[in-house]
């Protein structure tokens, strides 16, 4: 099943509703190159899985275009289009065993007996689960039916996958354990995948890049790590990681950066994202783990917080300040031996630079 | 002696040194006791209304007591008699009868087992009836000679014959009658062609039931699989329909069939209107099979479909569409992946519909004609009419084991564990 060359997508100006009244995807745009791990994240209702089922051939798109290495196949039936889909609950068919659901997709393309024992059995090996093919799915584990689901959906030689939520009904440690697999299947076959999901872990942990949707709108369409570092939007911003939220005015602009005012006037050095000039609103977004306490150096941000709350959580400590008027405001200590003794109550100064705060746009 | 030499099942032991499963049973005991009690009345009223009456109906299929009863000295009496020859039997039988008949006619029993002998041979109910008159006068020696001329029927050794082998306190009679076969003395044998009746009944019954569920199912399938896709407030509505005739009286529906399927009726009026057929062609679709089975397959329709409705309603769309994702049309994928994880509704429905349809009685009886009756409507007869309780039950008791064979069968193909009623 080596298949060194995927399929290439694109969406152009596709929209989509379901009443004729909504717009559950609006305009969406959208160029996945051959052989990319492309993932949909987003909260529920952001219209992610309805781009996946017009890809699919599920949904008809209310308007626009979605091409397939550049043909149009709004036209073509789901049978027709040759995309292998793994779904939230595997679908895997309960009366046929293993084997029967891998051979499936085979027999119906008229491929000889032999042959698709063949395929069959590769594509088993690959997911090792060489000796289960004659086991009923439901004699599987979850985590087995995962494997055998993502099989079936390979066996066939698709040059593109579909992935809706597939790790979503497995335990934590299955979950991960599977990411890493499919990535790596992913690797070893080059096939285009793309691939749902509303957790922002797995769209770190195994994208190429990653199209955040909300509300029917692809908020940003980055990589991984550009996405949490340089987040676009407030939306992005709060959705991806933990993230510290102060709401201010920009007070002045100088090329990249820009001071912002906020609560208990005071004056913070930000790199400037979202905003265009002075008296916009903004909301500043900074990671928990970019913040010093007690910082030793001098830095472009440094203020005093008071210690809320400590949550000891082993590799890290996290404490619960109030800064400027957010007594959300979460700082993550890393757990050192010579770290300095924190007690709750306590006024400490803290500090951060200037390109880890984000000057976005403004939330209510 | 090493550890593994011990018995391997040493009771466990609670802490106080009793057996665990003892102690098991009896923490138990008292939940179980109070199922039992809550379950005690309907347990009670299923005995008295239910069990009860179909054994005492079943064992009435065997019970041949009155003979022995009435008779016991001619029985005692015929013990010495050779039935195979033409002789008639001695003196003492004659005696023994007229005794027995003196007794009888006190307790007015005679006409009673004429009645009993006049299913094996015809004749008896007028003899008995006949000879309890006449034992009266009988007296002194010659008894055989008196009873006699007072009936020349006791001179035939066939009725002899038939006394002698109904004497037993149980018979198989009436299983053979229910078989349109009789007992002789040189065995069982088949009763000539033209009086065979409830074979060709019994066949008839199994034919029309089957084809019944048949229809049921092909018709059913396309609603459900309709009630099953729909959005639930569509499928709701439509769900009133099909149970709109669980609602409606039996009878008033079979009525309904007879005003549409008759001569003059609404069918017939309507195919004559359109010109599909002549005035004088008007289709005969009532009191024969025609009517039975259109009738019954209507009536019957909704316990296909229910059962069908509920198991295709858990199977999940998304079959289908991982079906047509991996290359599969839309026939293909109903084929292979959909009909598959239907079939345990249309086992249940069918097991269902057949079981109905195969004991079904006030439909056949009022649009099935003679061509179109089934066995129960036999069975009501005897019971009701002919009062030939015997056969009545046999007949029962052979359509019972009927279907217990089919059940049988049913679950060694399809297992009954596949049979999902909801």
């Amino acid at each position: 099943m080596a298949n060194n060359r995927g399929a290439s997508v694109r969406y152009e100006n596709v929209q989509k509703s379901y009443d004729g009244e909504t717009l559950v995807v609006k305009n969406l745009n959208l160029d996945i190159p051959p052989g990319e791990f492309l993932t949909m994240l987003g909260p529920s209702g952001s219209g992610k899985t309805t781009c996946l089922m017009m890809l699919a051939g599920f949904e008809p798109a209310t308007h626009g275009e979605i091409f397939l290495n550049n043909r149009p196949i709004n036209k073509v039936p789901p049978h027709k289009r040759g995309i292998g889909m793994v779904f939230q609950n595997y679908a895997l068919f309960p009366h046929m065993t293993v084997a029967e659901n891998l051979a499936f997709p085979l027999q119906v393309r008229g491929m000889s007996k032999a042959d698709q024992a063949e395929k069959v059995k590769r594509a088993l090996e690959m997911v090792e689960l060489g000796k289960l093919g004659n086991r009923r799915p439901a004699q599987l584990s979850g985590g087995q039916q995962q494997r055998v689901a993502v099989a079936r959906a390979l066996v066939f030689d698709p040059e593109l996958v579909l992935m809706d939520e597939p790790l979503g009904a497995l335990d934590k440690q299955l979950r991960e354990q599977m990411q890493y697999e499919i990535k790596h299947i992913h690797e070893n076959l080059g096939v285009t995948v793309v691939y749902v999901t509303h957790d922002q872990t797995e769209a770190l942990t195994m994208s190429d890049r990653v199209a955040v949707f909300n509300d029917g709108v692809i908020q940003q369409l980055s990589t991984p790590d550009l996405l949490y570092e340089e987040p676009q939007n407030s939306f992005v911003a709060q959705f991806i990681g933990e993230n510290n939220k102060l709401s201010g005015q920009v007070v002045s602009v100088d090329n990249d950066a820009c001071e912002v005012l906020v609560a208990g006037g005071v004056r913070l050095k930000a790199d400037k994202v979202n905003v265009s000039g002075a008296g916009d609103a903004t909301t500043l977004s900074l990671r928990p783990e970019r913040v010093e306490l007690a910082p030793e150096r001098q830095m472009d941000n440094m203020l005093e917080g008071r210690i809320e709350e400590l949550i000891y959580l082993g590799d890290h400590i996290r404490v619960r300040m109030t800064v400027c008027g957010n007594s959300e405001f979460i700082v993550k200590v890393r757990n050192r031996s010579d770290r300095r003794r924190l007690d709750a109550g306590e006024i400490v100064p803290i500090g951060w630079e200037m390109k880890d705060c984000k000057a976005l746009d403004a939330v209510a | 002696m090493t550890q593994l030499d011990m018995p391997a099942q040493a009771p466990v032991l609670t802490q106080d040194g009793r057996p665990l499963k003892a102690s098991l049973s009896r923490a138990l005991r008292r939940e179980k006791l109070r199922a039992f009690v809550l379950i005690l009345p309907l347990l009670a009223f299923v005995l008295l209304t239910f069990a009860a009456p179909i054994v005492d109906m079943l064992l009435r299929s065997v019970d041949n007591s009155i003979v022995p009863q009435t008779l016991p000295r001619t029985v005692v009496a015929l013990e010495l008699w050779d039935p195979q020859t033409d002789e008639l039997p001695e003196e003492p039988a004659y005696a023994a009868l007229v005794e027995d008949l003196r007794e009888a006619v006190a307790q007015k029993m005679h006409t009673r087992l004429g009645s009993r002998l006049n299913y094996e041979q015809s004749g008896f109910s007028s003899l008995m009836r006949k000879s309890g008159r006449a034992v009266e006068t009988i007296s002194g020696s010659d008894v055989k000679g008196q009873l006699i001329a007072a009936d020349s029927a006791w001179a035939d050794p066939q009725i002899w014959r038939t006394l002698k082998l109904y004497s037993g306190t149980t018979t198989k009679g009436y299983f053979l009658s229910a078989l349109d076969a009789r007992q002789t003395l040189d065995g069982v044998e088949m009763l000539p062609e033209g009086e065979r009746i409830y074979l060709m009944l019994f066949g008839r019954t199994l034919m029309m039931s089957l084809t019944i569920t048949l229809l049921c199912a092909l018709i059913g399938y396309p609603v459900a699989f309709l009630l099953a896709q729909l959005p639930m407030r569509t499928s709701n509505m439509l769900m009133i329909l099909v149970l709109l005739p669980f609602w409606t009286s039996l009878l008033v529906r079979t009525s309904a069939w007879k005003v549409l399927l008759q001569q003059q009726g609404v069918i017939n009026d309507m195919l004559v209107w359109i010109g599909l057929i002549s005035d004088g062609n008007r289709l005969v679709m009532m009191n024969n099979a025609t009517g039975t089975i259109i009738a019954m397959t209507h009536i019957l329709l909704p316990f296909m479909i229910l059962p069908l409705y509920s198991v295709m309603k858990t199977i999940s769309p998304s079959y289908m569409r991982a079906a047509r994702s991996l290359g599969a049309n839309d026939w293909t994928a109903f084929w292979r992946i959909y009909f598959p994880q239907s079939v345990p509704g249309i086992g249940a429905g069918a097991v269902l519909v057949f079981i109905l349809a195969i004991g079904y009685y006030i439909t056949p009886e009022l649009v099935g004609g003679t061509s179109g009756i089934f066995i129960s409507n036999r069975i009501a007869y005897h019971i009701s009419s002919s009062l030939n309780w015997g056969l009545a039950a046999a007949l029962g008791a052979l359509l019972l084991i009927a279907v217990l064979v089919l059940f049988y069968v049913y679950d060694k193909v399809v297992g009954i564990d596949n049979v999902k009623l909801g």
